[in-house]
């Protein structure tokens, strides 16, 4: 396989993950602004939205008020934001366009359709069909994307590069999701523990589709810490850290038996692996979530570097 | 102008190739074929059959129009166009081996040797250079044009990189999704097979030491290119890696891409990019499609280029005259295909004739291509001739002229319904250890009632072409 085509199509799942992640996001937004809050409501449940996405600054770059329309406007339709939704569904598309070779006839009619359909839709059309339903279609069309490889890709290298866009890009999602509370100011101190609370966690274990898991693993109220501990640590949660770094370090390990090569992006995924692998969410909470977190999402930025360091961008004097 | 129409024949009865497909046309009612036309146009768009079009701006993924009604043609007529289709292109390579060895056909003085020496298509670096199997022409089109039941003409020849033969198979992937019961009441040759011949074909060209295992590419210019799809579809097609400039590289004279995995050895490339661009140690120096030190690989033997550089020498319209020539020539045969009567602006005497009849002739480029650039002068008005002239006269090498042919015309559905509409044929020959070509080709239609172009940049659509089995 090309290395130009390794390249395009482990950021066409990236995009297409980030997509989904991106809906996520504003997801947990929407859900938190239908709870009561003190102050500027509109602000302090849309902001973190902005601030997960990484978006805060170019969003503040535009003056435009934080409220529900400007923020999903910026973050779901705005093809000048690079994170929107509707850029990373074009992004998506043009990968798999500049490698139509690689990728099955059903997985381009999948992400070209996708991308036709969004690329019409404006904020009024969006209110039409409700903001909910337009983050469930996004899902939707990110599972099918999903399926559709699964379902249709011969299982050879071109097939290892799209599952390990999917993983890296969700791990970095659900270290960013679980990092939102630490931006979301209570109205009081007080409430800490109290009904807001609740509905806060709640909120974002509802995002990454894990209440009802949390709910049959735990069987008892919802606590940060189990919470953190289930995204972080559980391997049977689907969109847990873990999770995500079982399936990259797989992947690289099958890569480097491949290509019988030692690679750096190999290291580093394995010893990442380990760390979640005998962590303890005790620990995990002494040292602090958010500085975890921050520490976790930098590693994967580095593992990044190397993956594309490692097979993208390949030295040519090595014949 | 009377046309002939391939459908009525002119004169109101119907054309017996035609038969099943007007009784079938009169009996569909107007709200189906409607409804398949919604159906086509969704078909195409989502398999993402696109085609930029130059200088349009804009939405560069503008749809070329698919007619859905279908040419037909017998067994008898197919059989001649392809005798003569081989017998051309087999001619155009032996010119081609010609004039970059002995010019033996310049010597005789059959063809002016300042035409092809000083042409701009003409490559000196390719002078004795072996090229494999005598392959300079790999991949041939050869438009074909037809003015009554009997006489077809050659229009031009394309020699470098001819596109469309996607469209020729998808459009009878078309029809065989909407109209499954028509095709099958006619036993129309397939077409589905061509990307299998023509790897066959590009490996059969394969460096001597390749192996029997040789690595075919296809070379892109890339994703902005207007024919991009068809050369994604076509590496698709075959099985083989499509590559830009940037993912080969070039060692020793090896050819190399590079894979995740590290790199490749590559033996015969498909190359979709122009001579000059092909290779910036070679030719154009700021060329960024290309790959350094492709040529002198090429010239060391280690690698295959179809088609050859200087191939384009033989399809140029001050060349095309001469054509008829190079088959007499060359295999000392009468020639089966006609030229169009062609008039050359360089030669005084025929620059004064088309001068004196711009009103009758279609003027072309000689380099032109893509519909661009020419004159129909039974079509423009009096200012756009005479813009034209001063064109012409300012460079008369640089133009050709031809009578204005009353091109054939084919049913094809219009606003109004169906209505005749002119036609051309574009067919494609494969050059490789034996001479193949598939039965079909790709039909132009020009769209707009009276319109003689019917090249896709000029507004023109495709149809699925039917050769029926004896």
């Amino acid at each position: 396989m090309l290395s130009r085509a390794a390249d395009n199509l482990y950021w066409m799942s990236r995009y297409m993950e980030r997509a989904e992640n991106m809906a996520r996001f504003l997801d947990v937004g929407y859900r938190m602004s239908l709870l009561p809050a003190g102050g500027d409501p509109q602000r302090t449940q849309w902001e973190p939205a902005l601030i997960i996405a990484g978006c805060d600054e170019a969003f503040a770059a535009r003056g435009l008020e934080i409220n529900a329309r400007n923020v999903v406007e910026f973050l779901a339709l705005e093809l000048a934001n690079p994170s929107s939704i509707a850029a990373c569904l074009h992004q998506a598309r043009e990968n798999a366009r500049a490698m139509r070779t690689q990728v099955t006839t059903e997985m381009w009619e999948s992400l070209n359709s996708t991308w036709l359909e969004i690329r019409d839709l404006d904020y009024r059309r969006l209110e039409e069909m409700g903001l909910r339903a337009f983050f469930d279609w996004v899902k939707e069309r990110s599972h099918l994307f999903r399926g559709v490889a699964y379902g249709t890709m011969q299982r050879d290298t071109a097939f290892k590069f799209v599952r390990l866009g999917t993983f890296i890009e969700r791990s970095d999602a659900t270290a960013r999701l679980l990092d939102v509370k630490y931006h979301i100011l209570l109205p009081t101190p007080q409430d800490v523990g109290g009904a807001i609370d609740y509905y806060q966690w709640s909120a974002l274990l509802r995002s990454v589709s894990a209440f009802q898991i949390y709910r049959r693993i735990y069987r008892d109220v919802i606590t940060p810490a189990r919470i953190a501990e289930l995204l972080i640590l559980r391997p049977d949660m689907p969109r847990s850290l873990i999770a995500c770094l079982y399936e990259v370090t797989e992947i690289l390990v099958g890569l480097r038996e491949e290509f019988q090569r030692d690679y750096k992006c190999t290291r580093i995924a394995l010893e990442t692996q380990s760390r979640l692998r005998y962590g303890r969410i005790e620990d995990i909470i002494a040292q602090g979530l958010h500085e975890y977190l921050t520490e976790f999402v930098d590693r994967m930025a580095a593992l990044s570097q190397a993956i594309s360091r490692d097979f993208m961008l390949p030295a040519e004097a090595t014949t | 102008m009377a046309a002939f129409d391939e459908m009525t024949g002119g004169d109101g009865s119907v054309r017996p190739a035609y038969a099943k497909l007007k009784a079938w046309l009169d009996a569909i009612p107007a709200e189906d074929v409607a409804r398949k036309r919604r159906e086509a146009d969704i078909l195409f768009r989502r398999l993402g059959i696109t085609f930029a079009v130059y200088g349009e701006g804009g939405d560069t993924e503008r749809l070329i129009p698919f007619d859905l009604v279908p040419r037909v043609l017998d067994a008898r007529e197919w059989t001649q166009l392809a005798k003569g289709l081989i017998q051309r292109v087999k001619a155009i390579n032996a010119f081609l081996r010609d004039v970059y060895h002995e010019g033996e056909i310049l010597k005789a003085g059959r063809i002016p040797d300042d035409l092809v020496r000083n042409n701009a298509q003409y490559r000196p670096e390719m002078k004795g250079v072996a090229v494999a199997q005598g392959a300079y022409t790999t991949i041939a089109g050869i438009d074909i044009v037809r003015v009554d039941a009997d006489t077809f003409y050659v229009l031009e020849d394309n020699v470098r990189t001819p596109s469309g033969v996607s469209y020729m198979i998808e459009n009878r992937e078309a029809m065989m999704r909407l109209f499954p019961d028509l095709v099958a009441m006619h036993s129309v040759a397939p077409v589905g097979h061509y990307p299998d011949e023509l790897l066959r074909t590009l490996r059969s060209v394969a460096p001597f030491g390749a192996g029997d295992d040789p690595t075919v590419v296809v070379l892109t210019p890339g994703a902005y290119n207007s024919a991009y799809f068809e050369h994604v579809f076509l590496a698709e097609q075959m099985g083989v890696e499509l590559v830009e400039g940037q993912d080969l590289f070039v060692k020793d004279d090896i050819v190399y891409m590079r894979m995740a995995g590290g790199p490749r050895r590559v033996d015969v490339i498909y190359r979709r990019i122009d001579d000059a661009f092909l290779d910036p140690a070679a030719f154009r120096p700021d060329s960024a499609l290309g790959v350094r030190g492709l040529f002198a690989a090429y010239r060391a033997g280690n690698v295959t280029l179809a088609n050859a550089v200087g191939a384009g020498v033989a399809d140029d319209k001050a060349v095309y005259p001469f054509v008829p020539e190079m088959v007499r020539f060359y295999l000392g045969e009468a020639p089966i295909l006609k030229n169009v009567p062609t008039w050359s602006c360089r030669e005084p005497e025929d620059l004064a004739y088309v001068c004196g009849h711009l009103d009758e002739l279609v003027v072309k480029e000689v380099h032109g291509s893509g519909g661009y650039g020419m004159l129909v002068g039974p079509r423009s008005t009096t200012a756009e001739i005479e813009t034209y002239r001063r064109r012409i006269e300012a460079d008369p090498a640089n133009f050709i002229a031809q009578p204005t042919l009353a091109l054939s015309t084919c049913p094809t559905l219009v606003a109004e319904g169906l209505a005749p509409r002119h036609v051309d044929l574009r067919p494609f020959i494969l050059v490789g250890r034996e001479i193949k070509l598939v039965p079909g080709g790709l039909t132009r239609v020009a769209l707009r009632a009276g319109s003689l172009v019917v090249n896709s940049s000029q507004g023109g659509g495709t149809k699925d072409t039917w050769i029926l089995s004896e």
